[in-house]
């Protein structure tokens, strides 16, 4: 069923009104405005998850897509010279934190980030669907003396569905961003946990739509932890889901001959999923307002972004684990939406360096600093 | 949908920098001079009057209280750095830290003007200790079963019965403590029990060390026979005790005390694995140096929002509950990652020792100022399960 359709601000317009709202260096918690307000509005008419749930031809995800793009939230961080609504960066976690807690699965974070990248270089992002490449710490996309594009990168999240695949690029001369038309790759389709496309690109000899060079203190950490960040947002969003759809079942369902949610074990599991829906929330919006506000990439950004994904992706496997033990064979079934918000943040887990991954650097990091600075890392914060 | 959690991305204030770094260059020196050190949090002795009236000179007790009662009307924020500075160097704040959290704001709100005038000032010059009187032997995390009885004389009340697990009680001036004024009624089994400021030289007094499993002797009993409690002694209302003891915990149980317990585990561990580690040793090190960072993270967040005045009663239970689990795992944890250190690493004597005496406190941490269980009941209650 297509809603009627409620009337968004333009791209522009919704940039002018920004620039009124909220000030800037604002925490991230603290921007409730109208960018993050229209994404929940869109989000709640245009994908509703029983009624996504149900549509097995997905059918949703042109009104949602199409939605989202007038209200100009793919291109959020983009700035308006080069084609974008020019949203804060903290305004666009904002939206990645709904995009979470309705377990949104049209390429909207992927857009976003590359918009984010392609803007880095001074590049204008094209209308439509996007993804980034490379998505993980040890894929690489070469830069060749001719001016195109070699590499295999496994795990871009929506290859497939994106239009065009914006690219950080190793070349003889350092790094480049470039922009890719999506049909000129070898897609190999594959699915996340979740069901989302996570698909293998390869690049051979690709000749880019448009090439610049990266900025000097840009590397593949920063995509990553960026992308990072993004991700240990969309998670703590399907946390709070999570909780709250868990704690709402238990309230309802009814075992020997009371409800649920009246049993202590019942109440301590759901206790526990609040403190890891909490312990996400909390260093995923830490991050966020972090890279929203730093001036120098230094070792307290890696600290607040790496812990964000690490402490977000754990939260992931115990909540997962509690939601579907509150709700039983019930949650396991295809039919009900608990699946939607557990099985994606799961999977959100794997993309843009697993917790492992970033474990491993944020301790090498730690120790190559020593004992007695580890301290004084913690408390900069 | 269920209440949302809230935990801004709440920044400690320049002030507070400023304030740390004088509050490490007092801790160094007072470490150059041997009142305490650092690697050794398994003190014999953790009582250093010296030590804390140094800590009441530098302005460090009573921060956020009135003037006006000694104390320095600063933020909630800067207290918060001040005591995280304490616990990481594992100073010894027995004398003065229970006073300063927690007695000091339950005597500035329910205090007599005389008492107050009298008795916070001390607290400020890190003077005067404080013990707090809850737990019975037949009651503990059922605070309302108290029973020790406070019987109306004149001029005041006669208290007979027995307090138990009764921290620092030994070295302690004053405790704040509940006694039952009267019987708990059918409607409300939390009525009857008041909040009395006991002055511990009172006759009729007598406190009995307990050992504890780490070899210390820090809590106590206490024995009550007819000791008289003047009449403003009395904190608050009578028979009324239930409706003060929330609003206080949200302070309480949401500090840096709260998962820096252990803490020093952890440095002695990366000083252990030296400045190459393998695979193993960082990525058990990166989870764990993400985890505490997220803690504090929270536990900052809460601070801040309790000085704009809000009231996180359910965030803070979730810091404490998440907190205390995480320092009471986190000497295992070294454990698990300290098997492979090299037994000639210069500091391996040292990690041995911290982690034997960690491993004993452990337990505790998930028992003291609101079990696991009762924090978990508060955040459900929180959740609208109860």
């Amino acid at each position: 069923m297509r809603r009627k359709k409620i009337p968004h601000p333009k791209p522009g317009k919704m940039a002018a009104r920004i620039v009124r709202t909220a000030k800037q260096g604002n925490a991230v918690a603290e921007v409730e405005n109208i960018v993050v307000e229209t994404a929940e509005k869109i989000f709640a008419d245009l994908a509703n998850a029983q009624t996504i749930n149900h549509d097995t031809k997905g059918s949703w995800k042109a009104p949602l897509w199409q939605a989202l793009t007038e209200a100009g939230l793919p291109l959020s961080w983009v700035p308006e010279a080069c084609g974008g609504s020019g949203a804060s960066l903290a305004e666009g976690f904002g939206v990645l934190g709904a995009a979470g807690r309705f377990a949104i699965a049209v390429p909207l974070a992927e857009t976003m980030l590359a918009g984010w990248l392609l803007s880095q270089a001074n590049i204008a992002s094209p209308e439509g669907m996007m993804t980034v490449a490379p998505c993980g710490p040890k894929d690489r996309i070469t830069l060749g003396t001719d001016g195109t594009l070699s590499g295999r990168t496994r795990g871009v999240p929506f290859a497939t569905d994106a239009k065009h695949i914006a690219v950080l690029a190793q070349g003889s001369g350092g790094l480049s961003v470039a922009l890719v038309e999506a049909s000129a790759c070898r897609i190999e389709h594959g699915f996340n946990l979740g069901g989302d496309g996570n698909d293998t690109v390869t690049f051979s000899n690709l000749q880019p739509i448009a090439i610049k060079p990266a900025p000097k203190s840009f590397d593949h950490t920063t995509l990553l932890l960026m992308g990072g960040v993004a991700r240990s947002l969309q998670i703590a969003g399907a946390l709070e889901t999570l909780l709250d759809i868990s704690v709402r079942y238990s309230n309802e369902r009814v075992a020997f001959e009371k409800k649920i949610s009246k049993f202590q074990a019942v109440q301590h599991n759901l206790a526990k999923l609040a403190g890891e829906s909490a312990a996400a929330l909390a260093a995923a919006t830490s991050a966020a307002d972090t890279i929203a506000n730093f001036k120098t990439f230094d070792d307290a950004v890696f600290l607040e972004a790496a812990s964000a994904k690490i402490r977000a992706s754990e939260a992931a496997e115990k909540g997962a684990a509690i939601a579907h033990q509150v709700h039983g064979a019930i949650g396991f079934t295809l039919e009900h939406i608990l699946h939607r918000y557990s099985l994606r943040a799961l999977a959100w887990r794997d993309d843009f360096g697993s917790e492992s991954y970033w474990a491993v650097e944020l301790g090498k990091m730690v120790a190559a600093r020593g004992a007695d600075e580890l301290w004084p890392l913690v408390a900069s914060r | 949908m269920t209440a949302a959690l809230r935990f801004d991305p709440i920044r400690l204030p320049p002030e507070c920098e400023k304030l740390r770094k004088e509050v490490r260059a007092f801790l160094a020196d007072e470490i150059a001079a041997g009142t305490f050190d650092p690697h050794k949090p398994n003190r014999e002795d953790s009582d250093a009057p010296e030590f804390s009236r140094r800590v009441g000179e530098r302005g460090w007790l009573g921060m956020t209280w009135p003037k006006k009662y000694g104390g320095h009307e600063r933020t909630f924020l800067e207290r918060y750095v001040v005591t995280e500075e304490m616990r990481v160097a594992n100073a010894p704040t027995r004398r003065f830290f229970v006073a300063d959290r927690q007695s000091g704001p339950v005597l500035l709100k329910y205090a007599p003007e005389r008492i107050k005038l009298d008795i916070l000032p001390r607290i400020c010059r890190g003077e005067v200790c404080f013990a707090i009187g809850m737990s019975e032997p037949n009651s503990g995390s059922d605070l309302f079963a108290a029973k020790t009885k406070a019987t109306k004389t004149d001029g005041g009340w006669l208290i007979n019965g027995t307090k138990i697990w009764t921290s620092s009680a030994h070295i302690a001036d004053y405790m704040i403590a509940i006694f039952r004024t009267s019987p708990s009624t059918k409607e409300n089994r939390r009525h009857g029990l008041t909040q009395f400021l006991v002055d511990m030289k009172t006759p009729g007094i007598k406190v009995n060390p307990i050992g504890q499993i780490t070899g210390q002797f820090e809590f106590n009993e206490v024995v009550f026979t007819d000791a008289f409690m003047p009449d403003d002694h009395v904190l608050g209302e009578i028979d009324g005790a239930w409706k003060q003891a929330t609003s206080e915990l949200a302070y309480e149980r949401s500090g840096p005390e709260r998962f820096l317990e252990t803490y020093y585990v952890l440095t002695e561990l990366v000083r252990a694995v030296g400045k190459d580690p393998d695979t193993r040793s960082a990525e058990g090190i990166g989870r764990l140096v993400a985890q505490l960072h997220t803690m504090r993270r929270m536990s900052v967040s809460v601070a801040g929002m309790l000085q704009a005045g809000k009231e996180p009663v359910v965030e803070a239970s979730i810091v404490k509950d998440i907190g205390t689990i995480w320092e009471q795992q986190l000497p295992h944890r070294v454990r698990d990652l300290a098997a492979f250190v090299d037994a000639d690493a210069s500091n391996h004597a040292t990690l041995e020792e911290q982690l034997a005496f960690a491993m004993k406190t452990a337990p505790k941490l998930t028992i003291q100022g609101g079990t696991t269980e009762v924090l978990r009941g508060i955040i459900a209650r929180g959740l609208g399960l109860r």
